[in-house]
């Protein structure tokens, strides 16, 4: 099993370092750092520009291949470089990277839990009224941008009175410790909301039809020859078993979502690693697309070696 | 329930007590009435088998029992155990049963565990769901219990999981859990059904031993009669959702009288039964449990019916001195004026009328040391080889025009393989394949295709291996259009081959789904006899139809043969089948050939003690012969082609290996037996061959 993983862990470390290469190189070309220097008043000097732009390894006069050699040997050393207004690309994503956990925490392990909880639930009842109706509410779901969700939600708060604050991380005037984290929590239920109603439709439909699989097979039947009732039998022996191909769809999900989220960090404001992904891009803003790039191809990577984790400790099937 | 006072007191030992229980289910169609009235009783002890065809209402019958009926199902009626109702307790005080007074043992066993858990704590799940024992006597309790049900080593084997358990393995582990808190009742629904008859003898032996132990009755449910004559005390035929005759094991099996169970003994193959002659059919299907028709429900397929049949339905009623049951009109009749020999017609064959000797018949197939060898590799992204799984090592044998060749051997012995690996026209094997005279390795691809005309190939399973969303016609027209006929002669062809296979040209217009299982094998059998092939190699032909209609199709084989000239390679595991069609046969193990010859000699005086062993595991429908027969049990299960045993790949299972003195038994480790003639057109692959006489 231990190398097995390491021999994954090789494997996908190669990819992570392809992808981060494939990143630089677009982003490289593809984004001109240029513009916001000549879109400045007063437009300082082409060569003070130049100047500039070098010493943060942008010059578009020096050649990608070498600006990419500079950044990667950067990157090994755990530098990677400065954003485009001049701060450390590494603090700022450190910061976004607590300010997403911060955000997903929750969501993601309410909607893991009720996800499977719910589908199993539906697929006991498949057919009856209330799978039905789940069925149609989670296509709508499905089939609704974030963006609306988010901003229903938000219409709704205000429209009820606005019992909920939403904006920001935490109320400015909060003072006091405890103060400030109630207002945080506080602050967390909108966007939890919203990343739970498009997660928890996603996995609960995965859910009830593997389940749906599982309620037909023999070992379920033998559990039940053996004198377990109904529900121990479905609870011991089938959603052990329905939730294992579940699994990878929900630890890859889940882990993505950290540069993800962009709409729900951007509508509710929380300055996430989903936002700065937009937000760079749109400022030409090299390093930070291309260590964003890096991050995202780790988080594959871990995503990976945790599905395999799982599912190994799931079902001994694939051990050995 | 009204009658309920006088059948108790008339049944007070009876164990479980079944009263016209009655089953149905909705559907899109109607109301399905599966089971239509049913009663028995069983003693402790005793073994009734439910016997009947698929769709009889044996297997609905034993699940309304354990109560695991789907809840629309419509249960009315009166289940007893021990005198205490069943029907209508809740899910709760049922499982307080289930497991405890009644064990249950189900047909397939790669299925009936759940993947994901252990054999041992599934085994223990079982005994503290009912019993108040720690963890550590629970252990004990299930070592013991696996120990009990022969599993080797069962300190080791206790935490593996089902997947690395071979099928009969699970199947004593599935015997082990419903034995575990000593039933009263074990329900078995086609305990063997899935296993090879070497495994299945010992299944049954392992059964037989848990009733020994628990003192429990069981309820048998199986189509197979060979089955029921070695382990059934009584015997309830079922036919279209009610029993149709029911009493002792012997009168049933002698002295029927009911048409539909003089039908079905007579359309068993049998391995005790004088060579190869036509089988007797029970011609048509059962009728549809959803609209049933008005009188007998038999008497469509009755040769003896007559007008009441058509309008009442017969009571079971008792009809003889030894309390046998039978429900026929005409059951007085039967065995007086009415002869059972004969009953049911059974048809003449065309008898071959080219070239007698086989020596002077063209070959049609020869396969000469044929070697498939599958790598064994690990790895994700470097492939290492870690060895290789010797699945055909060396197999040689021919077929001449108007001949079948059968393969038998359990599952993991390289039948399939050896089919596919024929079917291939092979280029890069090592030994070689020669069809009609061509060697494949040399052809060229234009040859190869037309040769492919010349070999076809019917498949196990008649309702997957039909397109089921082409029409008949299509489906028969498809090869000839790829081999370039023009449009009249396939219009032509298309009813002139539904009508060589006994169906009706109109047949064309229609789809797979409108067919019984009998008549889409026969669809099968037109889409490989359409190119006018020399060669057809059978899959498991018949394994997946019931038997009073694989007896037709086994008929129609033969016929076809003859009038076409044909010549077969017939795979199966059912030695009582093959001892029906083969002309010649031979018998694998691991890879091998390790018996070939005429069928006749092979079947009565087999040489190689494999051969021996697996005739002599083939339960015979008839409980006299089967009570005085010693059976030869092999031990173990087939071992991995992966790793073959040095010297004679069959010593680990050898009977005769065992009796053997140190220094005779030497030489079957160390050396690996050479096919050897023992007789005109029988070989043999054993050091120390003799003829041994075992049905």
């Amino acid at each position: 099993m231990g190398r097995f993983l390491l021999r994954r862990a090789v494997n996908y470390l190669i990819l992570v370092f392809l992808a981060a290469t494939m990143t630089y190189f677009i982003a490289g070309t593809a984004l001109e750092p240029i513009v916001n220097y000549l879109s400045k008043h007063p437009q300082p000097p082409m060569a003070t520009i130049h100047n500039l732009l070098r010493a943060q390894n942008l010059d578009p006069n020096t050649p990608i291949v070498v600006r990419y050699w500079h950044w990667l040997t950067g990157v090994l050393q755990g530098n990677f470089g400065l954003t485009y207004n001049g701060d450390s690309v590494a603090a700022e994503m450190g910061r976004r990277i607590f300010v997403s956990t911060e955000l997903l925490f929750l969501a993601t392990i309410i909607s893991a839990v009720s996800g499977v909880a719910f589908g199993a639930w539906n697929a006991l009842r498949q057919y009856r009224p209330s799978d039905k109706a789940s069925t149609v509410i989670s296509y709508a779901i499905l089939a609704t941008p974030t963006v609306v969700i988010a901003v229903t939600l938000q219409t709704f708060d205000n429209w009820m009175g606005s019992p909920i604050q939403y904006i920001d991380l935490y109320d400015p005037s909060a003072h006091g410790a405890v103060a400030i984290v109630l207002s945080n929590l506080e602050h967390l239920i909108l966007p939890t909301l919203t990343l739970w109603l498009i997660q928890v439709t996603l996995f609960s439909r995965f859910q009830r039809s593997t389940m749906l699989d599982v309620l037909q097979a023999d070992y379920l039947r033998t559990a039940r020859a053996k004198g377990l009732t109904y529900r121990q039998a479905v609870l011991r022996h089938g959603l052990r078993t329905a939730v294992i191909p579940v699994m990878p769809l929900l630890v890859y999900n889940i882990i993505l979502l950290f540069t993800g989220a962009t709409f729900t960090e951007i509508i509710f404001g929380w300055h996430g690693m989903g936002e700065w992904l937009v937000t760079s891009i749109q400022n030409n803003d090299v390093n930070a697309t291309a260590a964003i790039g890096v991050f995202t191809a780790g988080l594959v990577l871990v995503a990976g070696l945790v599905s395999d984790l799982v599912y190994a400790a799931l079902d001994p099937r694939v051990r050995a | 329930m009204t009658t309920s006072v006088s059948s108790l007191v008339t049944t007070t030992d009876s164990v479980l007590d079944v009263r016209n229980l009655q089953v149905s289910f909705p559907s899109e169609a109607g109301l399905v009435k599966a089971v239509r009235g049913i009663d028995f009783s069983l003693r402790a002890g005793e073994t009734l088998a439910l016997v009947g065809e698929s769709g009889s209402g044996k297997s609905v019958t034993a699940t309304s029992i354990l109560g695991l009926l789907p809840t629309s199902a419509q249960v009315t009626g009166s289940i007893r155990l021990d005198g205490r109702e069943l029907i209508g307790l809740s899910d709760r005080d049922y499982s307080k049963i289930r497991g405890k007074d009644i064990g249950m043992v189900f047909q397939d066993p790669l299925s009936a565990l759940t993947p994901v858990f252990s054999i041992g704590t599934q085994l223990i799940e079982a005994l503290q769901v009912h019993q108040k024992l720690d963890d550590a006597k629970a252990r004990a309790r299930a070592l013991e219990l696996l120990d009990l049900v022969g599993i080797p080593d069962p300190k080791r084997r206790i935490d593996a999981f089902p997947h690395e358990f071979s099928g009969g393995m699970r199947q004593r582990a599935v015997i082990a859990m419903a034995i575990a808190n000593d039933p009263k009742v074990i329900i078995a629904d086609e305990p063997t059904t899935a296993l090879d008859v070497t495994i299945q003898a010992q299944v049954l032996d392992v059964l037989k031993k848990a009733q020994e132990v628990t003192g429990a009755a069981i309820l048998m449910i199986t189509h197979d009669l060979g089955v029921v004559a070695g382990m059934a005390d009584q015997v309830t035929v079922m036919y279209a959702g009610k029993p149709v005759e029911a009493g002792a094991s012997d009168s049933v099996f002698y002295e029927p009288r009911m048409p539909y169970s003089i039908g079905l003994l007579s359309a068993v193959p049998r391995l005790d039964d004088g060579g190869r002659r036509a089988l007797t059919p029970v011609e048509g299907n059962p009728p549809s449990m959803v609209d049933l028709p008005k009188g007998c429900p038999f008497a469509a397929r009755c040769p003896i019916a007559v007008d009441v049949c058509r309008e009442t339905e017969p009571e079971l009623k008792v009809v003889d001195d030894s309390g046998l049951r039978s429900a026929c009109h005409r059951s007085a009749e039967i065995g007086a004026d009415l002869p059972r020999e004969g009953m049911f017609p059974t048809p003449e064959l065309p008898t071959w009328e080219g070239e007698t000797d086989r020596e002077g018949r063209p070959q049609v197939l020869a396969v000469d040391n044929l070697i498939k060898h599958f790598p064994l590799v690990k790895g994700q992204v470097f492939k290492r080889r870690i060895g290789t799984v010797k699945a055909v090592d060396g197999l040689s044998f021919d077929i001449r025009e108007g001949e079948t060749f059968a393969l038998v051997g359990e599952s993991g012995c390289g039948k399939t393989t050896t089919l596919l690996e024929i079917l291939d026209l092979p280029t890069k094997q090592v030994g070689s394949v020669t069809v009609l005279g061509k060697e494949t390795k040399s052809m060229s691809g234009k040859d190869r295709r037309g040769l492919r005309r010349d070999v076809q190939v019917v498949f196990q399973d008649p309702m997957a291996s039909l397109d089921s969303r082409m029409p008949i016609g299509d489906i028969l027209a498809e090869p000839l259009k790829t081999h370039g006929w023009d449009k009249d002669r396939i219009h032509a062809r298309v009813p002139e081959l539904l009508s060589l296979v006994g169906l009706l040209p109109e047949h064309a217009e229609r789809y797979p789904s409108e067919f019984s299982g009998g008549q889409r094998q026969r669809i099968g059998i037109a889409r490989a006899l359409a190119l006018e092939p020399k060669l057809i190699v059978l899959d498991e032909p018949v394994s997946a139809l019931d038997v009073s209609i694989q007896a037709g199709v086994i008929n129609l084989l033969d016929e076809l043969k003859v009038k076409l000239g044909l010549s077969y390679l017939f795979v199966a595991h059912d030695l009582s089948v093959i001892r029906h069609i083969a002309d010649r046969v031979a018998v694998m193990y691991l890879g091998r050939i390790v018996e070939q010859g005429d069928a006749e000699t092979v079947f009565t005086s087999p040489m190689h003690p494999y051969t021996q062993a697996l005739l002599s595991a083939v339960p015979l429908p008839d409980p006299r012969k089967e009570r005085e027969r010693q059976r030869i049990l092999l031990t173990g299960d087939l071992p991995s082609p992966a790793d073959v045993p040095s010297g004679c790949r069959f010593r680990t299972r050898c009977p005769k290996f065992l009796s053997l003195v140190e220094s005779d038994a030497e030489r079957c480790r160390t050396e690996d037996p050479a096919s050897e003639a023992v007789a005109a057109d029988h070989t043999s692959a054993c050091h120390y061959s003799a003829a041994l006489e075992v049905v």
